[in-house]
């Protein structure tokens, strides 16, 4: 294990960064949350590496990357039943588009 | 250069390169299928790292499931958005210029801590992980309170999907 910390944090900072561009520029809503796993996984990373380098003999990393995971599975559920649904009664997943809330 | 460094450089190359194509690549199917090859990739930075139940809660969970549900969506909704045309926006460059704004200065301030130049303290021998993390999860004195939380947000989600999929509720 002789890899610094910071290249860990280096490569989730930037599989972040590639989320956030995913998220922010795509016009389709699947694609949007595609972008979301990425960012989730990036602070995966970041948890995990953290518990590995500081304090492997307390859990809290591994703990919290769990409750991550929980987080990203609900998240998706109910995102993608949202963007069905949409899709059901206005035929369309561009996010432009699924404006029926706007002022 | 060690062994260990070289294969996070691959690892590392694998992810980011599979996350590029998922948010650049125009078939939808496509980016849910490079985003399956990102996921595996982190699983085997966990399994890197001694995480090893991480990593199979990894493929089971995110592979298994997520990016499953993902392909399922891409099915179901596909005619809209054809393959075809722009799949991002007109003013693309904004979230680019972001994106790298952000990259610029996470990179700028995790290499200002030298702190974080550390390698890896040892292993303690001796110690279970696995069993570790399975009696933190319940013990009332580590993390019981935020695990309950996550199965009640779950149990919410679990019944907010079905609810807003169904469809005519009368």
């Amino acid at each position: 294990m002789s890899t610094p910390l910071s290249w860990y944090l280096i490569l989730a900072a930037a599989l972040f960064s590639i989320g956030l561009f995913g998220v922010l520029s795509r016009k389709n809503a699947i694609a949007i949350l595609l972008g979301v796993e990425l960012m989730l996984n990036a602070v995966n990373i970041n948890l995990v590496a953290f518990w590995r380098y500081l304090d492997p003999a307390k859990m809290t990393g591994q703990v919290f990357a769990i409750i991550v995971f929980a987080v990203a599975a609900a998240e998706v559920a109910v995102g993608l039943a949202l963007i069905i649904s949409v899709y059901r009664s206005r035929k369309t997943v561009v996010a432009d588009e699924i404006d029926l809330m706007k002022w | 250069m060690t062994a260990d460094q070289i294969i996070f450089l691959l690892c590392a190359a694998l992810i980011l390169g599979s996350a590029l194509m998922t948010v650049t690549t125009r078939k939808l199917i496509h980016a849910a299928l490079w985003l399956v090859a990102a996921l595996f990739g982190v699983a085997i930075l966990f399994a890197i790292l001694q995480a090893g139940f991480l990593a199979v809660v990894q493929v089971v969970v995110y592979i298994g499931a997520i990016a499953i549900l993902f392909i399922f969506a891409v099915m179901l909704t596909r005619r809209v958005v054809l393959d075809k045309g722009q799949q991002t926006r007109s003013n693309w460059w904004i979230p680019a210029l972001l994106g790298l704004l952000i990259l610029g200065g996470l990179v700028f301030l995790i290499l200002g801590q030298p702190d974080f130049g550390r390698t890896a303290v040892e292993m303690p021998t001796g110690v279970d992980t696995l069993r570790n993390l399975g009696t933190a999860l319940v013990s009332p004195d580590a993390f019981v309170l935020p695990f309950e939380v996550a199965s009640i947000l779950l149990l919410a989600a679990l019944v907010g999907a079905v609810y807003i999929a169904t469809g005519n509720k009368e």
